[in-house]
């Protein structure tokens, strides 16, 4: 049987000896081929659960499992290597050109500059860069464009893992309904597992199979988004029901000033 | 004037090259320990404060102290592993001066680079692990690198520093621009001491302007401009040290030792001149503290230099009585040989005293002809000293002799010392009665009628190793008995007035002549 993508026994996180938990006894598993939302308010403690997978963060007690194999089975940054990761403030690294960002992990791993500089151009290709992008520094590109550069970084090492913290969340609404569309056909195509932190539950409808539903450290809902329209639970079908409530106001408004 | 000048310009290549030496080696070395040291700070909080506060703690010592205490530390390092491994070091000269401009220059490098590598965005940081380096990949491709403009002001910092300090290692024997700013100050000559504040300026301004252009090369990512201030910086460096590098000429090289003031730099270069008719090849260290010049002769870091008789009596053999002078004279000589081995090859023939001097008007006023009439008017005088005089063992016995309490003590370098009591800023002097400038500027001596101070006849020390080599003996034996107080007060006047100055050197053949008659 092939082991799940990600796997979380009883994960728990405090960061301040104990006192208070941003995550507590999450269980978690995330099948191949998913596309998850992680969704919950500031200090529901997504962003630690994510965080966790990628050894960004060290649970206090619980088992991380990627692909069956237990973190601390692999050194860190070994594991990181083969996880994509993107994150709001993006870190491009802003001394080297968009050409060195991008194949920076294929670098650290050793790989032959024509292989890197072939991966590159056909990274900018799939993320929808014009290839003369290469040469530039991060500083010459607007947000969208550097989140695509950011994106095509966390892509490079052939990744069939991908952990996205509010990747979109800085951009404006246009880019980010342009950004989410297309990384979307990304995870169909390249067959990859996403889970993304999201506090926005729209964006987590409109890209994600499945969502997983925080709040104060612990999983309070975990389904398909039409399934938890229907949940027992009055407050996860409120929040879920935001988005229809929302389009609707809008259509009232906009009918009423027409 | 031009003459002066001149011979200023002829000292600049092997002053330059000692001073670009020392300040590049201490630089380098302050990098080398600052950096790592950086590094393991911003990675721990707790030894982020011990470092700076420790670096800043020796900031606070100022750097001409730090520079001397380095000399009695490295002697007594070298003296334990004399004994411990059979090999000692130099104790004067390039080492305590490295050692504390070294230690001068790691703070702001330190301050910097912490500051920097901490300052780097954290997203660039956490995208830094995501992308999986190690800690090590983390520090070198995005760190260091990010940090490199501050870490470059730091280091900019530190260099325009050093430069300025290493002028200061002139007192513990290493050759520097400070060289012609000491001289210059002892000596009275301003044109001397302005050449060499110019050069060393000159020569900070030069390096900050080449790190400058590589700062802002690391700042901007361009390469160019980093590697023209680097290129700059190598060759500018390798240019000044390439007069170096021709001193190693033939004849064994002997170091002759000087005090501070005029006297002792016009007898040191008569001992250097005489030595290099010999055919040795001579280097001089100028501006020895008393204590410190006494040491490095028994230590043989210098071969020989001039001192009193009276300053050894009391300052190294400790004693407190004043037989006559020439029971001084021997038993002085026999104390000396049996404690260090340090030969005194033989007075040159006048006495340097420690001598009280007022202006004769005001002498002449108050009645004052010596120190006991003094005593009655102590409580209403000022007492101009040279630096070391209040601390020496004779002021005490002096002052308790005749009771001595003036209103206020005041500390001169020796030619300020002459221009205080002559503009009235000081009433009374501690002068030395070899100084032509007691009969220029119409000073009276005061008569020390219970012989308070013992005699200072000038003698010239020679080191263990010399007070066996015949040749090196034979050079200065013709000086012995040779000089008369005369002649000795009108060179050093020629060297100290204000109309018509003198070098040293200059003096020093005049000097020589006059004595060979």
């Amino acid at each position: 049987m092939v082991p799940p993508m990600v796997e979380l026994r009883g994960i728990s996180k405090s960061f301040d000896g104990g006192r208070t938990h941003a995550v507590r006894g999450v269980d978690l598993v995330i099948g191949r081929g998913e596309f998850v939302a992680l969704v919950g308010g500031s200090g529901s403690g997504k962003t630690t659960t994510l965080k966790m997978i990628n050894g960004l963060v060290a649970p206090d007690t619980g088992q991380v499992l990627v692909a069956g194999e237990a973190a601390g089975a692999v050194a860190p940054h070994l594991l990181r290597r083969r996880i994509g990761y993107v994150f709001q403030e993006i870190g491009l690294f802003p001394h080297l050109t968009v050409a060195e960002n991008i194949g920076i992990t294929p670098k650290l791993m050793g790989e032959p500059k024509d292989a890197i500089a072939a991966r590159v151009a056909e990274l900018l290709d799939l993320v929808g860069l014009p290839r003369d992008f290469a040469a530039r520094r991060p500083a010459a590109l607007s947000g969208g464009q550097r989140q695509r550069v950011g994106v095509a970084r966390a892509l490079a090492a052939k990744p069939s893992l991908m952990l996205m913290d509010e990747p979109f969340g800085a951009l404006d609404p246009v880019t980010r309904d342009a950004l989410g569309r297309d990384y979307r056909a990304l995870h169909e195509n390249l067959g990859l597992t996403t889970l993304m932190v999201t506090h926005d539950i729209t964006e987590a409808v409109l890209l994600a199979d499945r969502m997983v539903i925080m709040d104060a450290g612990a999983i309070r809902a975990d389904g398909t988004p039409a399934a938890l329209l229907a949940a027992p639970d009055a407050a996860v079908r409120a929040l879920m029901e935001t988005p229809r409530r929302q389009a609707e106001r809008v259509r009232e408004r906009l009918e009423a000033s027409a | 004037m031009n003459e002066r000048l001149a011979a200023a310009f002829g000292l600049l290549p092997s002053y330059l090259g000692q001073h670009v030496l020392l300040s590049a080696s201490a630089l380098v070395l302050g990098i080398a320990f600052s950096l790592p040291l950086a590094v393991v700070a911003s990675r721990n909080p707790r030894l982020r404060w011990g470092a700076l506060m420790g670096a800043g703690l020796i900031q606070t010592i100022p750097s001409l102290a730090l520079l001397a205490l380095f000399f009695p530390l490295l002697l007594a390092l070298s003296a334990l592993s004399r004994g411990l491994l059979g090999v000692g070091f130099q104790a004067l000269g390039f080492l305590p001066s490295l050692l504390a401009l070294t230690l001068y220059s790691m703070l702001p490098i330190l301050r910097n680079a912490t500051t920097g590598i901490l300052g780097v965005d954290p997203a660039a940081v956490e995208a830094a692990k995501g992308v999986g380096m190690t800690d090590r990949q983390r520090l070198f491709m995005v760190e260091l690198p990010l940090a490199a403009p501050v870490i470059m002001a730091g280091i900019r910092t530190a260099a325009v520093w050093t430069i300025g300090t290493a002028t200061l290692s002139t007192p513990v024997g290493q050759t520097s621009l400070g060289d012609y700013i000491f001289s210059g100050l002892q000596t009275e000559d301003w044109v001397l001491v302005l050449f060499g504040c110019a050069a060393a300026a000159g020569l900070a301004l030069v390096v900050d302007q080449l790190l400058g252009l590589i700062e802002a090369g690391a700042a901007l990512r361009d390469r160019r401009r980093v590697i023209a201030g680097a290129a700059g910086l190598i060759v500018g460096t390798l240019a000044a040290l390439a007069p170096l590098a021709h001193g190693a000429g033939a004849g064994e090289r002997v170091t002759i030792g000087a005090k501070n003031f005029s006297e002792q730099y016009i007898l040191a270069t008569v001992m250097s001149d005489r030595l290099r008719a010999a055919g040795f090849q001579v280097a001089e260290k100028d501006d020895l503290g008393s204590a410190v010049a006494y040491q490095a002769v028994a230590s043989g870091e210098i071969d020989a230099y001039v001192d009193y008789s009276g300053t050894l009596w009391t300052n190294v053999l400790k004693r407190t009585d004043t037989p006559p002078r020439a029971q001084l004279l021997s038993e002085l000589t026999q104390a000396l040989a049996a404690r260090d081995h340090v030969e005194v090859l033989g007075a040159l023939g006048f006495e340097n005293a420690y001598a009280l001097a007022m202006r004769r008007d005001q002498a002449d006023r108050l009645g004052i002809h010596s120190i006991a009439d003094l005593a009655a008017h102590a409580s209403d005088l000022t007492l101009g000293s040279d630096l070391e005089f209040l601390s020496r063992p004779e002021w005490a016995a002096l002052k308790s002799a005749y009771g001595l309490n003036f209103k206020a003590e005041r500390r001169f370098q020796p030619t300020f010392m002459y221009k205080a009591v002559t503009s009235g800023a000081v009433d009374v002097i501690s002068a030395f009665s070899s100084d032509g400038r007691i009969a220029a500027d119409d000073l009276v001596v005061l008569t020390d009628p219970k012989q308070a101070i013992p005699p200072y006849d000038a003698v010239i020390l020679l080191s263990p190793k010399r007070s066996t080599d015949a040749r090196f003996k034979a050079a200065l034996q013709p000086l012995i008995g040779a000089i008369p107080v005369e002649a000795m007060r009108k060179a050093n006047l020629s060297v100290d007035r204000d109309q018509d100055k003198q070098t040293p050197a200059q003096a020093a053949q005049a000097l020589a002549k006059a004595i060979a008659r």
